[in-house]
Formats: C-alpha cells, sequence, structure tokens
C-alpha cells in the first residue's frame, strides 16, 4: 500500500482555490521533488501533507502503517531571532517530541537517536554550538538531523538548499539521497532548482495551481512541460 | 552584610516577602526567557496594568485582591494571545489598547470610590506591607504551581518557542502551550505585582533573561542562569530597599539593570577576545 495518496485534493484560502485536481500517491522509499513557479501551490500543498492545511475538498489518506506524527519536516529557512540561545543538540533532540507520546522528558533512547543522527550528518563535534552562529549549511544539517529524530519513514524538505553555497548545497543533496537510499526514508522536497530535482528524483509533482504532471522522473524528461521548463532554465 | 541580613529576618514581614519575592522571581525569569524569545515581552506589562484595573475593582468593592485579580488577568491574557493571532489588529496594538484600557477603568473606580489612598500607590509601586498573610500562602501555593508546570513541561515549552511550525507539524498542539506560557505569565505577573508595582512588574519578567543572554549560548544555561541572576537580585534589591529605605520595586529593578550592564560589558570583553 502507498505511504501517501493524494485524491482529488484542493486547497483554498478564504474560498479562493489556489490549488486543485491533485492525485498521486508515494510508495515508501520514493523521492518525489514537487515542482513549480512562485505561487503555484507547493508551500500549500506541503502545509496539506503536514496536517497544517485543511484541503477544501478530496482526501489525503496516509498508509503503510504510517502516522500523522511520524513525518519528519524541515522548514523552509524561517526567520529566528538573532541571538536565539539553542545549542545544536538541544535542537536536534526537539526531534524526538513527537515519539515522546505522554512522557514529560526525553530518556536515553532519545539522546541516543540524537546522537546517532548528529553523528551520521557529521555535526557531532559541533553539538555544543550556539545553533544561530553556524553557517548556512551547518544550520541546514542541524535541521535535517531533527527531521531525521522525529522520523524514519517519510521526511518534508521545503527548499533545503535556499542560500546556501554550491558546495554545501552539493553536500546536503548528496546527503539527502544518501539518507534516502540507505533508510529507505521517503522523501518529498520542494525545489526551485529543477536540473538537480531531475538528478536526484525518482518521481516528479508538477504544479500550477493544479497538477501538470506526475510521474517518474524518466517520463518527466519526455515530456513537452519538462522541455519547456527545464529548457528555461530555472523555474 | 551577615548582620543586616539577620536583622532583615527577624522581621515576620520581611522573612514572608522574601520567601514568596524569591518564588515569584523563579516564575518571572523561567517564563521570561520564553516570553522575550517568541518577541512577548510587551504582554508581561499589558497584563500589569489589567492587574492593576482588577485590584482598584476588588478594593472598591471589598473583595480579596488575589481572588479577583487572578481570574481577570487569566481572561486578558487568554484574549491577548487570540488577537495576537487573529492579528486583525498588531500585536503590540491590541496590547497598549487593553493596557491602557484597562488602567483608564481602574483609576476612574479609585477616584469614585477611595481616592488615591496608599494601597493603590502600592499596587503602582509595590510594597512588602501590602502582603497579608493569606496573600503568601496562596502566593507561594500559585508560585510552586507554575514552577512545577515549567519544569515538567520543558521539553515542550522548548521546541515551541524555538520553532513552532515544526512542533506543530509532528504533532504537538503549539496552541496548547502558548496557552499555558500566557496562563503561568498571568498568575507570575499578578503575584509580582504586590512586591513590583504594576508599573515595574514586566521588568522582573524581561532582565533575568536578556541578562543571561548576553553571556550563555544555549536554552538550558539561559533558563538556569536567568533564574540565578532573578532570586540574586531580588534579595540584593530587598537588602538595598531595607537599608535605604527605597520601594521594594524599584531597588530590584536598580540590582537587574547593573548586573544587566555587567553582563554586556563581560560579552562585549569576551567578543573582543
Amino acid at each position: 500500500m502507498a505511504q501517501i495518496t493524494c485524491k482529488d485534493l484542493s486547497f483554498a484560502y478564504e474560498g479562493e482555490t489556489v490549488l486543485s485536481g491533485i492525485n498521486f500517491s508515494i510508495d515508501a522509499g520514493s523521492y518525489l521533488c514537487i515542482v513549480g513557479k512562485n505561487g503555484s501551490g507547493k508551500s500549500t500543498l506541503m502545509k496539506g501533507l503536514l496536517g497544517l492545511k485543511k484541503p477544501s475538498s478530496g482526501s489525503i489518506t496516509l498508509g503503510d502503517g504510517l502516522k500523522q506524527t511520524e513525518i519528519g519536516y524541515l522548514p523552509q529557512q524561517t526567520q529566528l531571532q538573532r541571538d536565539f540561545p539553542a545549542s545544536v543538540y538541544e535542537v536536534v533532540l526537539s526531534g524526538r517530541l513527537n515519539s515522546m507520546g505522554g512522557r514529560l522528558f526525553y530518556n536515553a533512547e532519545d539522546k541516543k537517536a540524537a546522537q546517532e543522527n548528529m553523528e551520521r550528518l557529521g555535526i557531532e563535534d559541533i553539538k555544543d554550538r550556539c545553533y544561530m552562529e553556524l553557517s548556512g549549511g551547518q544550520q541546514q544539517r542541524v535541521l535535517l538531523a531533527r527531521a531525521m529524530c522525529a522520523t524514519k519513514k517519510l521526511l518534508l524538505l521545503d527548499e533545503p538548499v535556499t542560500g546556501l553555497d554550491p558546495v554545501a548545497t552539493n553536500e546536503m543533496y548528496n546527503l539527502i539521497k544518501l539518507i534516502n537510499l540507505c533508510d529507505n526514508t521517503s522523501v518529498i522536497m520542494i525545489s526551485h532548482d529543477i536540473h538537480e530535482a531531475v538528478r536526484y528524483a525518482t518521481h516528479i509533482l508538477h504544479l500550477g495551481n493544479r497538477q501538470l504532471f506526475f510521474g517518474t522522473t524518466a517520463q518527466y524528461r519526455e515530456s513537452d512541460l519538462a522541455r519547456r521548463f527545464v529548457g528555461g532554465g530555472r523555474a | 552584610m551577615i548582620e543586616l541580613i539577620r536583622e532583615m529576618f527577624s522581621y515576620h514581614f520581611m522573612t514572608r516577602a522574601i520567601i514568596v519575592g524569591v518564588l515569584v522571581s523563579l516564575c518571572a525569569a523561567l517564563l521570561g526567557v520564553s516570553l522575550v524569545l517568541k518577541r512577548y515581552s510587551m504582554i508581561g506589562d499589558g497584563l500589569s496594568h489589567v492587574g492593576f484595573g482588577a485590584l482598584a475593582i476588588a478594593a472598591a468593592v471589598n473583595v480579596a485582591p488575589l481572588a479577583l485579580a487572578v481570574p481577570v488577568v487569566v481572561a486578558a491574557a487568554f484574549l491577548l494571545l487570540r488577537i495576537t493571532q487573529s492579528s486583525r489588529i498588531k500585536g503590540d496594538a491590541a496590547i497598549a489598547l487593553i493596557s491602557s484600557s484597562a488602567l483608564a477603568v481602574g483609576v476612574a473606580v479609585i477616584s469614585m470610590t477611595t481616592g488615591m489612598n496608599t494601597d493603590v500607590s502600592n499596587y503602582m509601586f509595590g510594597s512588602i506591607l501590602s502582603l497579608s498573610r493569606a496573600d503568601a500562602v496562596l502566593s507561594v501555593a500559585l508560585s510552586a504551581t507554575v514552577l512545577l508546570m515549567f519544569v515538567l513541561l520543558y521539553p515542550r515549552i522548548f521546541a515551541v518557542t524555538f520553532d513552532e511550525t515544526f512542533a506543530k507539524a509532528t504533532g504537538t498542539s503549539a496552541e496548547r502551550y502558548n496557552t499555558i506560557i500566557a496562563v503561568l505569565t498571568a498568575v507570575t505577573v499578578v503575584l509580582g505585582m504586590r512586591m513590583m508595582g504594576a508599573l515595574l512588574i514586566s521588568s522582573l519578567i524581561i532582565f533575568p533573561a536578556l541578562t543571561s543572554m548576553r553571556l550563555c549560548r544555549s536554552f538550558k544555561s539561559v533558563v538556569v542562569c536567568s533564574a540565578i541572576i532573578s532570586v540574586v537580585c531580588f534579595v540584593l534589591g530587598m537588602a538595598v530597599s531595607y537599608m535605604f529605605e527605597l520601594p521594594s520595586g524599584a531597588s530590584v529593578v536598580i540590582i537587574n539593570i547593573a548586573v544587566f550592564l555587567l553582563f554586556s560589558i563581560a560579552s562585549l570583553l569576551k567578543r573582543r577576545a
């Protein structure tokens, strides 16, 4: 059974439909890139998948044993107060909140998971540093580690490479692909960079206030849409 | 110094005030970290004005001041959060609106009944003498509850303070914890008002957090450091107030300013080095 199935999904803000006719499903281990122009409904769909915004019609069905709280999320860079005091370890550990249930404090297992994910992403040596003092690439790794603490099944990433330099961008993409392949963790990523999307993803969902394309990356490459879109450079 | 402290504690009302004051300072410092980081600093100030209005009415109709003020200020905290979230009126404007309205009602009620007597002046600027035995018992119970709640909910409060969207996306009800923080703040503000006065209580909330943020770089160290700074400043402030016969609230704030400046200088030196 598919992990996520969207059927005739549409979203509206104050009665005005911004996205409609969404029909797709993804299986465990897929890597889906959501592409489209600004304002095409990518972030709205992401909010819907996270359960932060109710669809105006249609349904999102979770399957394959996936629960709503088992989704790891890497938000688009949020505007935090510049001097927010939080260590890397504190941020990563907070990803375990959803697995606490009724427990009040983190237990040894939570701390181990945080430790492991920091080691995997190579941020173990900066665990006591202040999050706000890190470089953009390091900050994104910390947020990715936090998302990994929240789930082994599905990561939702909202433009994870925005504002990173080319080296950090490449590292980030490789890390995400590695997690996808090694852990069989599904990835749904909003991306502005169509070339990179086509390079890494197994599936593409192209939005333009409605569903313009959904299928495998190979099919997408053959489509007219991709020729126009990719040919025109960045989305 | 030891002699002075022994002398202070020889008065019953002083001992009582210091016990209550230390507990309320702790509450204010802990909640303050979250409030300052969420940019809710002004909520404490707004709530204290509502508290002033409530106390004035309580004095006019002759009911126990805390029994009336606590529920009224908690209700105001709910209202402020609602307005801030719905964002039809911007947060800071909403706070200004509610706090000045409450102040106006308070002043009107006072002039219709007793006039500006000592009670009212105590609410404005704080007085340790205004604390009755019943008030003290209630204050200790309530502040112990606030402290307990904060400690038990610590991981969730951190998550909601650091990144509300992530907390919501992974199934934590951010609204619930925002409401809890607001209610705890409301209770703390009312309790602190007797000691610090309506005009000065918000400093108890923001100063320790801002001071420790000069030097500490993790959430936990900021929380612990704020708690220590807050208690130390309170006790020193009380000693100063006793020695120079100054109002207690003002003395505590002045000590807090001094410590804040010290920490700021230390932070500057650290950055240079």
